[in-house]
């Protein structure tokens, strides 16, 4: 077997080595059970309770628990929007870069917020050493806001009839700093010994060996990255993201970078089968996941390691795959391969330029956000499939003539209008997005000819792509697209309010309602969901939901690219 | 959204569901956070990399007293350097970036036809099914250091002539500066063009 297939392998590994142990690690941090880490973080852990003013025994409700996020993300909404509009005469601007259009500003704010991370700037020039602190700021807290609403879920899931499903703030505050800040910790000590900048100074000058003088960014580079990856996020410092050689500069970085990407998502499966002690459940979940993420991943990169037909037709060799948009100290498949992962989890890092990959796997990194919940976001990923679960519960109820119940509670009508509504609102934001911007560019294709980089189909596609990483809070871009003007500022930034809040909403409503309810303990007339049929069923519902509503759209983007290129 | 509307009426009654309960910790926490991630956590790793490689400003080689960032590429055209893969940004390392070309662009495909030739032009012995298509695509950041060991190899003939150097001598700078996958298993072999040309003008 070659050695770029060999990474590849290598990295999946090291992410189920880890993720398994670090599952259980969440598990215990949820469930308030000791650690061997708590001797650093309980007193850490004190002074942000103190300081914030918080009782972090208080029982919330699940109504408690939406309220505290929303008020906590409409304070950083506003700090964000000041600190991105004024950076130019603030301190830690070393290279001089200007202060954001409020457009601009809106649409980084929010993007940062909702852990969404699209970027319609580019590092260098776009953002002053203290805007970058600010967003890393939004890295770390947004993604430990997503997991401590996850994890009120998870205790809604619990075998008892509850109205509190903990304290949101104590979840908040032990998912940052025992998770994501011990594993940043290392990942950024790993990058920066291999050559990845860490320095408050500007930009550095220097004469090439052939006489040109060449200026080289730098920055706080480290450890931006390292939560970059971690938390799903995926804003890079520089331009091109984890392509640059400074942000990546070598194959185990690589590894590192790409791992990360996985780890808690995949963690988080299993910390739920700890919590709920329902092993089985965790690992039927986490089938359906890896069938599905397996079934992208492949396609991908078969196609991008055989090359760009156009260019075999040129006659000259493509041993290394598809080149254009890569860089050769990763080669094709483990460009392809971070490109699945960073788009089934709402990370959108790249390592690669996605605009320049070959059809097929342009269509499976749209699939992966269009379905969203291949492992997904840092415990958003769990709740988007929680609403598959909901989804299939009902179904195969239906089907099997069987009250349909998850886990001891009965799913009413109630739950199924909000788990419906909030399956719908992906495909509703996207296409609908899309079908505006199309119709305005058809309107009038010269006015806003800096939009595409691409005619024809691919064209399409990159108003495709763009809504549908804004939609699944991903933030990768086909970044031909001429984004940062106010039209794209202002709608993609509402498809990410909307986005990112509404589907945290929907399934924590099911959660605390369901929780409410009377536990009925398992009987013969129960349907398993720990079974593997009932893992074929929310395959088939996830299936049916992404294809029937995304079919129409990628036939006219990267399925007619593809057969018009034969 | 009218399901939704159920709930907004016992929202208003609920003591701890007003703003004031959650606002002020909200600031308080927020602006602990910002101390912490972004001040103690930053401060840390910039301590440890007083550590790293040229204390975390860029890994540097220096030739003849003068700096050179090794991971990032430089603009090479002279015939006796080896050249580094195409820019969509000509190699700025202040504004890095890739073309964006999806793969059928005719526009991109003309492009990258008119790199074939050229390189045909400068590299004479070389047959067009020998270019490794890396030579001719622009990378993913326009910083892409390295080539495959199959690009170092086509451009010895013209590297030779220009130095009136053996093709021995210069195969045998590929051969010192090649670097194997990682742990000799994972990932694409390749060499540096930078660690190349430094190594070609120890030569002289």
């Amino acid at each position: 077997m070659n050695s770029e297939i060999l990474g590849i392998i290598v990295m999946y590994g090291l992410v189920m080595l880890l993720a398994i142990p670090l599952g259980r690690y969440i598990g215990k941090i949820f469930n308030y059970e000791s650690t061997w880490l708590d001797k650093i973080f309980n007193p850490i852990d004190k002074i942000f309770f103190k300081i914030g003013g918080i009782d972090p025994s208080k029982e919330m409700n699940w109504k408690q628990h939406l309220f505290a996020l929303l008020t906590i993300n409409v304070v950083w909404f506003i700090i964000s929007l000041l600190v991105l509009t004024n950076m130019a005469w603030l301190p830690f601007n070393p290279d001089g870069n200007p202060s954001m259009s409020g457009d601009l500003a809106f649409n980084t704010t929010v993007s940062f917020i909702t852990n969404t991370n699209l970027q319609h700037y580019s590092g260098e020039s776009g953002l002053s050493y203290l805007g970058q602190l600010t967003l890393m700021l939004w890295q770390f807290i947004s993604a430990g806001c997503g997991m401590a609403i996850c994890a009120a879920v998870f205790m809604a899931m619990k075998e008892k009839t509850s109205a509190t499903l903990g304290n949101f703030y104590s979840f908040f505050v032990r998912s940052c700093t025992r998770v994501l800040l011990p594993l940043s910790f290392i990942v950024a000590i790993i990058l920066v010994m291999n050559g990845t900048p860490m320095t408050f100074e500007g930009k550095d000058t220097i004469t090439t060996l052939e006489g040109n003088e060449q200026n080289v960014s730098r920055g706080p580079v480290a450890a931006f990255v390292a939560i970059k990856q971690l938390g799903t996020n995926g804003g890079g410092f520089y331009g091109p993201n984890s392509a640059n050689p400074m942000e990546n500069p070598n194959y185990l970085t690589n590894i590192v970078e790409n791992a990360s990407i996985f780890l808690i998502p995949i963690a988080m499966v299993f910390a739920l089968g700890f919590i709920l002690k329902r092993k089985k459940l965790s690992w039927t979940i986490y089938s359906v996941m890896t069938l599905g993420f397996l079934m992208l991943l492949i396609p991908a990169v078969i196609s991008e390691v055989n090359g760009n037909p156009a260019i075999s037709n040129m006659g000259i060799a493509q041993n290394m795959g598809s080149m254009e948009g890569k860089e050769v100290r990763f080669g094709a498949a483990a460009s392809a391969n971070w490109a699945t992962y960073t788009t089934v989890t709402s990370n959108g890092s790249v390592n690669a330029m996605h605009d320049s990959m070959t059809p097929i796997a342009g269509m499976t990194t749209l699939l992966g956000m269009m379905i969203n919940c291949f492992y997904g976001g840092v415990g958003v990923g769990f709740l988007n499939f929680y609403i598959f679960i909901i989804l299939g519960v009902f179904i195969s109820g239906l089907m099997v003539g069987r009250t349909p119940e998850f886990l001891g509670k009965k799913i009413e009508a109630k739950e199924m209008k909000i788990a419906m509504t909030i399956a719908l609102l992906h495909p509703f934001l996207i296409l609908v997005g899309t079908a505006l911007a199309s119709h305005l560019y058809a309107g009038n294709p010269e006015a806003l000819s800096g939009w595409l980089a691409n005619p024809g189909y691919h064209g399409f596609s990159e108003m495709l792509y763009e809504f549908t990483s804004s939609s699944a809070n991903n933030g990768s871009g086909f970044e031909g697209l001429g984004d940062n003007t106010p039209f794209w500022n202002i709608a993609t930034g509402i498809v990410m309010l909307f986005a990112r809040y509404l589907p945290i909403i929907g399934p924590v409503a099911i959660a605390g309602m369901l929780a409410q309810k009377q536990y009925i303990p398992e009987s013969n007339g129960t349907l398993k969901t720990d079974t593997s049929t009932f893992g074929l069923m929310v395959f088939a519902v996830i299936f049916i939901v992404a294809a029937l509503s995304f079919f129409p759209a990628l036939t006219l983007g990267p399925i007619a690219e593809y057969f018009s290129a034969q | 959204m009218s399901i939704f509307a159920n709930y907004i009426t016992p929202l208003k009654n609920n003591k701890y569901l007003v703003m004031k309960e959650n606002i002020i910790p909200a600031i308080r926490l927020t602006v602990f956070c910002a101390v912490f991630f972004s001040g103690i956590y930053t401060l840390s790793i910039l301590g440890i990399a007083q550590l790293a490689p040229n204390q975390g400003k860029g890994e540097i080689v220096t030739v003849n007293g003068k700096n050179h960032h090794i991971n990032v590429a430089q603009k090479f055209t002279e015939n006796k350097y080896f050249w580094s893969r195409p820019s969509a940004v000509d190699y700025n390392a202040a504004g890095s970036g890739g073309s964006n070309k999806g793969p059928n662009n005719p526009e991109y495909l003309k492009e990258v036809e008119t790199r074939i030739e050229a390189f045909l032009y400068k590299n004479p012995s070389v047959k067009r099914s020998e270019i490794p298509s890396e030579l001719v695509t622009a990378s993913g950041s326009g910083l892409d250091p390295n080539i495959s060991i199959i690009g170092a190899k086509v451009q010895i003939e013209r590297i030779a002539n220009s130095r009136n150097l053996s093709e021995e001598k210069i195969a045998e700078v590929i051969k010192n500066n090649t670097e194997r996958p990682l742990f000799g298993m994972f990932g694409p072999a390749k060499v540096n063009v930078l660690r190349l040309n430094i190594a070609l003008d120890k030569l002289n």
